[in-house]
């Protein structure tokens, strides 16, 4: 076994974080617990062959009452207009269930840069990650003075000090990432990238162990 | 050093480390499917790179395949897409697909056990949160998103950080009328749907040696259910006489060769678990859903919890899910009346899961007004039901016997429950809409499932 450190020298991004590393948005409050991915995309949206498009299906079933889209769920919080921003705040737990991808597309192509809980289900950290959607854990007390500010109430995350603030009060929490997958959001570059840039060590590796 | 069987077959597996960061793990077996593929391949044809390890790709069509007349073009145009894009794709690739017709078709994690592809001490991985169900077999195996699924075809690797560990012991004799789905829900029942999110878990103790290697995969598949990165098994005689003879086992040498290094994984004596929980197998009994997430379950004789017995915190979920599912808290489950059985899925539609819901239903009818589906989880399992006369035993007590896929476990295909009815299901999932907008799932096994469509209702099999 080797170890290797990860270097990018690439001056493009198409990270939401990359340059500044922090921006400051209202949010979005989801005081929801075990939000499972059949609910933040139901399985009768994921038929597409292509990544674009699953905003719209984004919690299709809390935000409409029937598949017409004629009676919206008015106290569903995404049908709400006071409430609007590109920082989702959620219950523990998020993101349990299935794992499919289509739900951190969908979150992201919604608008989301950011989902923030005090705890989140393992295959959608890492797909939300691997789509340059940031997920913040915080501690329970945190997300609930979170929970309890008013609508129109910022928060600033900045990942590459890895807190995040409630402005009103300054109150301010870090988080935990894990350096690669930091460098990845800030530098705007896939995991694929790297494993393709490894391909000869891999097929080393296959000829020693076999 | 003492080792778990985990960190030997990580350690086997690690291609390199990134200082600060993941590890770069090589997969052996990659499963494929019709709904978490398609972006794959499109991100791979757009940097104009192949599959780099076809022969370790194996792909199906389950996930939204019709369960009737699966020989006639599917009718559903976006269902029908998709399984054109993978017959397209595998063919472009060099990918051997067992598609609809092919005699190996099934739901991924059936077939791979059933053809002996999984094997112990593999890396096995699918753009599907089940795959733990091969852990089973002392494999390191785990579900992943579509963006890792196109990382494994380009590069046969992933990046991952090692998961922490947990052993989970169940001791001692299962009591009658007790089955693997029972162990697994009453696990899930205590340690919730979040309780082993960050691990990797390993069932151990006495009751899981006496399992069937089918009866252990239906364990290890509901490990994702409590939030594990993946479940397993130390393999033993009773994986090795499942695996030896089947279509990709090892032959001859081979067999030898393999048998003796599958020999040497276990979990060393000394070895540590970052957690460990001992659970009395005797204290387990019949178990039953109520709620929409897996951990809220309970004892067919138990009580649905009232607000006032659970933390402060579980308190607007548990209201919202009892909302939901039209059930009242402080009420018996047992007498509620169901609509609907269904008996499949990749945790419960393996033969064994027939045999013993066809050894129960022999001689009986469905109650009026319940509507069964069985689905078997592969061709393979349907052709052996058939040769046993399980379809006869079915077709007798007015149960229908569909063709394998997922069907009603996610309800991607025509087989959706009604908004507002109940449905008994074998599956792995009772969140809302998960078998259709507005379906009310209850969880059991398939015995129980067998006791609600013969009387109607939620009953204990034990008592029929
Ligand atoms: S049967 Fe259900 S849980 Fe299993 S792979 Fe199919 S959809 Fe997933």
């Amino acid at each position: 076994m080797t170890n290797q450190k990860i270097t990018n020298n690439s001056a493009e991004t198409n990270s939401p974080f990359g340059g500044q590393g922090a921006f400051t948005s209202t949010f979005v409050p989801l005081h929801i617990e075990n939000v499972d991915t059949d609910q933040i995309i139901p399985a009768r949206f994921l038929k597409a062959t292509t990544r674009a498009g699953f905003g719209k299906n984004l919690f299709r079933d809390w935000c409409y009452e029937n598949d017409d889209e004629q009676q919206p769920k008015n106290d569903f919080v995404l049908n709400q207009p006071q409430y609007k921003g590109t920082i989702l705040v959620a219950g523990k737990n998020f993101g349990c269930g299935s794992s499919r991808e289509h739900a951190a597309w969908a979150i992201a192509d919604y608008g989301f840069k950011v989902v923030v809980s005090s705890f989140f289900a393992d295959i959608f950290k890492n797909n939300a990650l691997n789509n340059g959607l940031l997920p913040v854990t915080i501690s329970e007390d945190f997300l609930q003075q979170v929970f309890a500010l008013g609508e129109d109430q910022t928060l600033t995350v900045n990942l590459e000090q890895q807190s995040i603030t409630i402005d009103a009060t300054g109150a301010s929490a870090s988080f935990d990432i894990n350096a690669y997958k930091k460098t990845c959001l800030m530098n705007g570059y896939d995991d694929i990238d790297y494993l393709l840039s490894s391909i000869k060590e891999i097929e080393q590796f296959e000829q020693q162990s076999v | 050093m003492a080792l778990t069987l985990f960190d030997k077959i990580w350690n086997k597996h690690v291609v390199k480390n990134i200082e600060g960061g993941p590890s770069v793990l090589y997969i052996d077996k990659h499963f494929i499917h019709e709904v978490t593929s398609p972006q794959a391949f499109t991100g791979l044809n757009k940097r104009g790179i192949k599959v780099f390890r076809p022969e370790q790709t194996i792909a199906t069509a389950d996930h939204n395949v019709p369960t009737l007349n699966q020989h006639l073009p599917i009718k559903e145009e976006l269902s029908r897409l998709q399984v054109e894009a993978l017959i397209k794709n595998c063919a472009e690739h060099g990918v051997e697909l067992y598609g609809l017709g092919h005699p190996f078709q099934g739901i991924v994690h059936v077939i791979g056990p059933e053809l002996g592809i999984t094997q112990p001490g593999n890396t096995i991985v699918c753009g599907d949160s089940h795959t733990s169900t091969h852990g089973a077999f002392g494999a390191i195996a785990f579900g992943i998103g579509t963006s890792e699924v196109e990382m494994v075809l380009a590069t046969q690797c992933l990046l991952q950080s090692k998961p922490k560990l947990m052993r989970i012991n169940i001791e001692g004799d299962l009591k009658e009328g007790v089955v693997s789905k029972d162990i697994v829900l009453y696990i899930l029942s205590k340690i919730t749907a979040s309780g082993a999110t960050g691990y990797a878990v390993e069932f151990a103790g006495s009751a899981i040696r006496k399992l069937s290697m089918e009866a252990r995969m239906t364990i290890c598949n509901m490990s994702i259910e409590m939030g594990a990165r993946c479940g397993m098994i130390a393999p033993d005689e009773t994986t090795f006489a499942y695996i030896n003879g089947r279509e990709f086992a090892p032959k001859g040498s081979e067999w030898d060769k393999a048998l003796a290094y599958w020999e040497t994984l276990f979990t060393d004596a000394n070895a540590q678990f970052d957690k460990e929980i001992t659970l009395d197998a005797a204290d387990i009994t019949p178990m039953i859903t109520y709620g929409t997430n897996p951990g809220m379950g309970i004892g067919v004789n138990e009580k649905i919890p009232t607000l006032a017995e659970v933390n402060e915190n579980d308190k607007s979920g548990l209201e919202k899910s009892l909302a939901y599912m039209g059930l009242k808290q402080g009420h018996p489950i047992k007498g509620q009346k169901i609509d609907y059985v269904f008996i499949g899925s990749c945790t419960n539609s393996r033969i064994e899961d027939l045999r013993m819901v066809a050894s129960f239903v022999k001689g009986k009818q469905k109650a009026a007004g319940v509507e069964v589906w069985i689905v078997p989880g592969s061709k393979q399992v349907e052709k052996q039901a058939i040769a046993e006369g399980i379809d006869k035993v079915f077709e007798a007590a007015g149960f229908q016997l569909r063709q394998p896929g997922c069907s009603a476990c996610l309800g991607m295909n025509e087989d959706k429950i009604p908004a507002g009815k109940y449905c008994i299901s074998t599956s792995n999932r009772n969140f809302e809409g998960r078998q259709g907008a507005g379906a009310r799932t209850l969880l059991a096994s398939p015995l129980s499932a067998a006791a609600a469509a013969v009387t109607g209702y939620i009953a204990d099999v034990r008592e029929l």
